[in-house]
C-alpha cells in the first residue's frame, strides 16, 4: 500500500502538471482561398508561420470546408474573398470571413483572439505598403502595449499549475485514506472491540488521524521536491509557512475524513461521499476555473471550500513570496474550518450507541 | 449491589423502533461465577451483551456491571471488563508482541506490566515461535486463545465472551476452556455466549433466552432435571422450539 501510495500522486503529478493547459496550440487551419494573389498568400503564410495554428488544408469551395469541419477534420476555415487583394489596393477596405469550431467556447475565444493578432498584424504591414509617404506622416503613432508579467514573467503555465495539483493530490490522498481507515475498521469489527475499551475519544482520534497527519506532510514534501527538481517552479516565499499552513489544513480535511466514516458503515459508502466533497472542491477551488467568474452564489459557496485556500496559500507564497500576514486571512478561515471540523468529528463520534 | 454480585439486570429492554430485541431480561451474575448465556441466533442474546459492556444503550430497565451504571457509567464499565468477540478480537495487521503492547497500553497498563504480562503470556502458552508473527498469519484457534489472554491482560473482574470458540477444533476448544477454568478460579467472571451445548455443561449456570426473553436460568444440572432431559442439547431444543 505504502508505495502505492507515494508512486499514483507522483506519476499524478507530473501528468496532469504537463497535460492540463489551457493554451491552446496545434489549431487545425483550413482555408479557402477565392482570391490566390500575393497578398492572400501572405495572409495565409502570416498562419503558417504561428506556432499555433497547423494549416492542413486548403479547400477549392466552402462547401467542402464545411464538411471537414463538420467531420471535425478542422477547427477554423478561413475564407479569402475574391477580389481581395484588388478591394484592399482600390477601396483600401475588404472583408474575410472567419469560421471556428465552437464546441469548445473557451478554446473558440482563444483561437478568435490569436486569428485577429495575426490579421491585425497584416493589417499594419498592409497600410504601410499600401500608404503614400504623405499619408504616412499624417498617420497617427501607434500606441504599442508592453505587458509586464508579474509573479509568472514568462507566463509558464505549470508554474501556476503545479502548486494547485499539488494541493490537490495531498488533499485528496489524506481525505480518502483517513475516511476509508476508520470504515474500514468497522467492517473488520475492531472499531467495536476499540469501543469496549475504556480508551477516551480524543486518543483514539488523535492515534487514527496522527499517521495521516504525518503522511500528507510526506507527500508535501515530495511534491514540493518534484514541483522545484522536475518543473522548476520557483518558491520565492517561506518553505516554513508552507508547511505551518498545511499543519492546520490537514486537519480539516483528516476532521472531515473522520466525519464521513462516522456516517458510513461501508468503505464503499465513505469512498461515494469522499469523491462527491472532493468533487466540488476541486471545480470550486479556483485551480481550473477563476473564482472571480463564478456566479455570485458559486463564490460564496467556495468560502466553504478548504481547497481554495491551500490553493491561493501556496500559489501565494511559492509565486509572489507571501508572508505570514499576507496569508493571515486564508490561516484563520483554516484554523476557524479546523475546530468546527474535528469538533464536530468527536462530537459525532459515539463510543455508545 | 449485593457484595458478591458483579453484574445485576433487572428489566433491562431494548427495542429497535417497534421490535423488542431484548424483552425486560432480569439476572444476576456471581463473582468467579461461569455463567452461560445461551440462545438460538437471533435470540437477543449480542445485543443483550452489548448493553452490558456499553457499547448499546438500553432502552429501558436498569442494570449495573463491576457496580457501575449501564446508563452513566459506561466508560468505567469498560475499565474493569474484559471483551472477546468471535468475529474479531486482535489487529491482524500486527503481529502478537505488538497487540499485546497496544492492548495493554490502551488499558493504561505500564511498559514494565506489559513486559511482564508478555512473558507470562508466551511461557503459558507456548507463544516463543510465533510472537513477532502477524496475527493475520495465525491459525483460528491460535487467534482465539491469544486474544483471551490479551481480554485478560488488564485482569479485569468479568470477562465478556462472544462465542469464542466458533469455528474451532475440538482440541483448541477443550485448551480453551482449561483458560476460562483458570480464570474463574483466578477470581475472574465469565460471561459466556455459546452455540456448543457440550460447552453450557461446563458452567456454573446457563441462561437460554428465547425471543428476547429468558426463558430458563439454573445449574446445568437442575434445568436437565427440571426438563427431564439427557443433556444441555434437549434442553435447548425443548426450549428454543417452544
Amino acid at each position: 500500500m505504502l508505495p502505492i501510495i507515494f508512486v499514483l500522486p507522483i506519476l499524478q503529478l507530473v501528468i496532469l502538471s504537463n497535460a492540463a493547459t489551457f493554451e491552446i496550440k496545434n489549431i487545425k487551419f483550413s482555408y479557402v482561398d477565392h482570391d490566390k494573389t500575393s497578398f492572400s498568400r501572405a495572409l495565409i503564410e502570416k498562419f503558417d508561420a504561428s506556432t499555433y495554428f497547423n494549416v492542413i488544408a486548403n479547400f477549392p469551395s466552402k462547401k467542402e470546408a464545411n464538411v471537414a469541419m463538420a467531420k471535425g477534420k478542422v477547427d477554423v476555415i478561413l475564407e479569402i474573398p475574391r477580389y481581395f487583394e484588388r478591394d484592399l489596393l482600390k477601396q483600401k477596405n475588404t472583408g474575410i470571413s472567419v469560421a471556428i469550431n465552437a464546441i469548445d467556447g473557451a478554446a473558440a475565444g482563444v483561437e478568435n483572439v490569436y486569428i485577429n493578432q495575426i490579421v491585425q498584424n497584416f493589417n499594419k504591414k498592409a497600410i504601410v505598403a499600401l500608404s503614400s509617404p504623405a499619408d504616412m506622416a499624417n498617420a497617427p503613432k501607434d500606441i504599442v502595449t508592453i505587458p509586464s508579467f508579474w509573479y509568472n514573467k514568462t507566463l509558464n503555465y505549470k508554474t501556476f499549475m503545479v502548486p494547485g495539483i499539488l494541493v490537490l493530490l495531498v488533499t485528496m490522498i489524506t481525505l480518502f485514506l483517513s475516511g476509508m481507515n476508520i470504515v474500514r475498521e468497522k467492517e473488520i469489527g475492531t472499531l467495536e472491540q476499540m469501543n469496549v475499551t475504556p480508551i477516551k475519544k480524543y486518543q483514539f482520534i488523535i492515534g487514527k488521524l496522527f499517521p495521516f497527519w504525518i503522511l500528507g506532510f510526506v507527500l508535501l514534501t515530495v511534491g514540493l521536491t518534484i514541483a522545484k527538481v522536475v518543473f522548476n517552479v520557483p518558491i520565492i516565499g517561506s518553505l516554513g509557512l508552507i508547511y505551518f499552513y498545511t499543519a492546520f489544513y490537514l486537519l480539516v480535511v483528516l476532521g472531515m475524513g473522520l466525519f464521513i466514516s462516522n456516517f458510513t458503515d461501508t468503505q464503499q459508502q465513505a469512498m461515494f461521499i469522499s469523491w462527491f466533497f472532493v468533487v466540488i472542491f476541486i471545480l470550486m477551488s479556483g485551480l481550473f476555473t477563476p473564482i472571480e467568474s463564478m456566479p455570485m452564489w458559486a463564490q460564496y459557496v467556495t468560502e466553504f471550500n478548504p481547497v481554495k485556500y491551500f490553493v491561493q496559500v501556496t500559489r501565494m507564497v511559492m509565486l509572489k513570496g507571501a508572508d505570514f500576514n499576507d496569508i493571515l486571512p486564508q490561516l484563520t478561515k483554516t484554523v476557524i474550518y479546523a475546530v468546527i471540523m474535528n469538533g464536530l468529528a468527536v462530537w459525532n463520534y459515539k463510543k455508545t450507541n | 449491589m449485593k457484595n458478591n454480585n458483579v453484574i445485576e439486570v433487572e428489566n433491562l429492554t431494548k427495542k429497535f423502533g417497534d421490535f423488542i430485541a431484548v424483552n425486560a431480561i432480569t439476572f444476576e451474575v456471581k463473582k468467579g461465577e461461569i455463567f452461560g448465556f445461551l440462545g438460538a441466533n437471533g435470540a437477543g442474546k449480542t445485543t443483550a451483551m452489548k448493553m452490558l459492556i456499553g457499547i448499546s444503550k438500553p432502552t429501558s430497565g436498569s442494570a449495573k456491571v463491576a457496580g457501575f451504571d449501564v446508563f452513566t457509567n459506561t466508560e468505567d464499565i469498560k475499565k474493569n471488563i474484559g471483551y472477546m468477540s468471535q468475529k474479531f478480537a486482535l489487529y491482524d495487521d500486527l503481529t502478537v508482541k505488538e497487540n499485546i503492547t497496544f492492548f495493554g497500553g490502551i488499558y493504561g497498563l505500564s511498559r514494565k506490566k506489559i513486559e511482564e504480562k508478555r512473558q507470562l503470556l508466551v511461557e503459558e502458552l507456548g507463544l516463543q515461535n510465533i510472537v513477532n508473527e502477524l496475527v493475520g498469519a495465525l491459525p483460528l484457534g491460535w487467534k482465539q486463545k491469544i486474544s483471551f489472554s490479551v481480554a485478560l491482560l488488564h485482569e479485569p473482574k468479568i470477562v465478556f465472551l462472544d462465542e469464542p470458540t466458533g469455528g474451532v477444533d475440538p482440541i483448541t476448544r477443550r485448551q480453551f476452556w482449561e483458560m476460562i477454568y483458570k480464570a474463574s478460579n483466578n477470581g475472574t467472571t465469565v460471561f459466556v455466549t455459546t452455540h456448543y451445548m457440550d460447552e453450557a455443561e461446563y458452567c456454573d449456570r446457563v441462561s437460554i433466552m428465547v425471543e428476547g426473553k429468558i426463558e430458563a436460568l439454573d445449574s446445568p444440572k437442575k434445568l436437565k432435571e427440571k426438563y427431564n432431559a439427557d443433556n444441555m442439547n434437549e434442553v435447548f431444543l425443548k426450549l428454543a422450539r417452544g
